[in-house]
């Protein structure tokens, strides 16, 4: 239990999918404009990071190991990731119309954020179990939320600061990250 | 000719896929801690580049509209493959430091927006030249990115040491926190210059026009 708690809060503060690992940083600077449409994004990525790391697991294990396949592991992610992302966006459709509406300009987003890939690549070479990969997955998502959430609530504030001309739009954007992955590196001695 | 030479050069100033763009942070932010880092991670991006444009190029005309961005990543996932294990064949240091980020090639969305943009609207051979453009102009962006994270976070540039013994590393720019400093002042940098020869061109331009203008006035009388 400890194990998969600190699996959790690994993937999402200690080592935070986009202030750590510079995974997902298209969305971060993107779509990071108000808090309602970044937390949106947050919840919806959240969702797909999870089933997308359950079907790593097992494409890992009951496809690519016992068939020798791991020069195919790129193609398969891929592809599954795409295909999840689709499969999401018509099952929502179908059953939870109005999450469908507030998430949908969203997903087919999701596809080319390097995030899930990045963390579809990390459960093998992690060697997570099932369970763990699911708590990963989730913690992943919680963070990539908490950051780009956070990143809205500055950048909101930042529209009433005079900033100079050529520091406009994404460079400021990224200083601003900046000194926010400094300050989340004060949780490195945390595990 | 002349075409070819404007696809080639566009990528490598005028839209530059870092600066200008801002396409490809991932990479440009993870693995420009050093210069020979930034320079291996272009060159793989340049060579992906290049050889999936060109196939997607060729089959253009076989490529269903409906299922081509599907077919895009199966054709570059394929070419990031044999990147990966090239790399990881001859160059096996720097493969262990690249790690994640080489098969994050497929996902860095330069590739897929040329790929939908360009090469599969033009011929094989401006697609290389546009390719090419695009690659280089990314591989000269990750080094200087890795050139000031290195001297400044390590004192030394490729590896060789050239700041003199008493200058204190600066930590900050090897962690993640530098990465997204230095790359927020080079795009500002970048702009600064843009909007410079921008400027200077429209009081061209006005001064132009406004002569222009009078000589017309005058040609009226």
């Amino acid at each position: 239990m400890i194990e998969l708690f600190l699996i959790f809060i690994g993937a999402a503060l200690v080592n935070n999918f986009i202030l750590a690992r510079f995974l997902g940083i298209c969305p971060f600077i993107g779509v990071s404009r108000q808090i309602d449409t970044s937390l949106g994004l947050g919840i919806a990525t959240t969702f797909v990071m999870t089933l997308s790391g359950i079907l790593a697991w097992f494409m890992q294990e009951f496809i690519l190991v016992p068939f020798n396949l791991p020069f195919m592991q790129y193609v398969f992610f891929i592809l599954a990731i795409s295909s999840i992302v689709q499969f999401v966006e018509m099952a929502l459709r179908k059953m939870f119309p109005t999450l469908y509406e507030a998430l949908g300009i969203f997903l087919p987003l999701i596809t080319t954020n390097c995030a899930i890939l990045g963390l579809a690549l990390l459960i093998p070479l992690n060697e997570y179990g099932l369970i763990q990969s699911v708590f990963f997955g989730f913690g992943a998502g919680v963070g990539f939320t908490l950051a780009i959430v956070l990143m809205a609530g500055i950048r909101e504030r930042l529209l009433f600061a005079d900033v100079p001309k050529p520091l406009q739009g994404a460079s400021i954007t990224l200083i601003t990250a900046g000194v926010m992955a400094m300050a989340f590196s004060g949780f490195l001695g945390l595990i | 000719m002349v075409r070819m030479w404007t696809d080639l050069l566009r990528g490598l100033w005028g839209e530059h896929p870092i600066f200008r763009l801002v396409l490809g942070m991932c990479p440009a932010l993870a693995v420009t801690n050093t210069a020979i880092n930034g320079m291996t991670m272009g060159l793989a991006t340049t060579f992906v580049l290049v050889t999936s444009g060109t196939i997607i190029s060729l089959l253009k005309h076989f490529i269903p509209q409906r299922v081509r961005i599907p077919s895009y990543i199966v054709i570059i996932a394929t070419f990031v493959t044999a990147a990966d294990y090239t790399l990881n064949a001859f160059w096996h240091d720097i493969h262990g430091v690249l790690g994640l980020f080489v098969p994050l090639i497929i996902v860095n969305c330069l590739i897929l927006g040329r790929a939908e943009a360009f090469s599969s609207k033009n011929t094989v051979k401006r697609t290389i030249f546009d390719s090419l453009g695009y690659g280089i102009g990314f591989t000269w962006g990750l080094v200087l990115l890795g050139v000031i994270r290195e001297v400044l976070g390590f004192g030394s540039i490729f590896g060789m040491q050239v700041m003199p013994d008493t200058f204190y590393n600066w930590t900050i720019m090897v962690l993640p926190s530098g990465a997204f400093l230095t790359l927020g002042v080079l795009l500002g940098l970048y702009n600064m210059l843009i909007q410079r020869a921008e400027s200077k061109n429209k009081v061209l331009h006005t001064v132009k026009t406004a002569s222009e203008g009078a000589f017309t006035d005058e040609s009226v009388y």
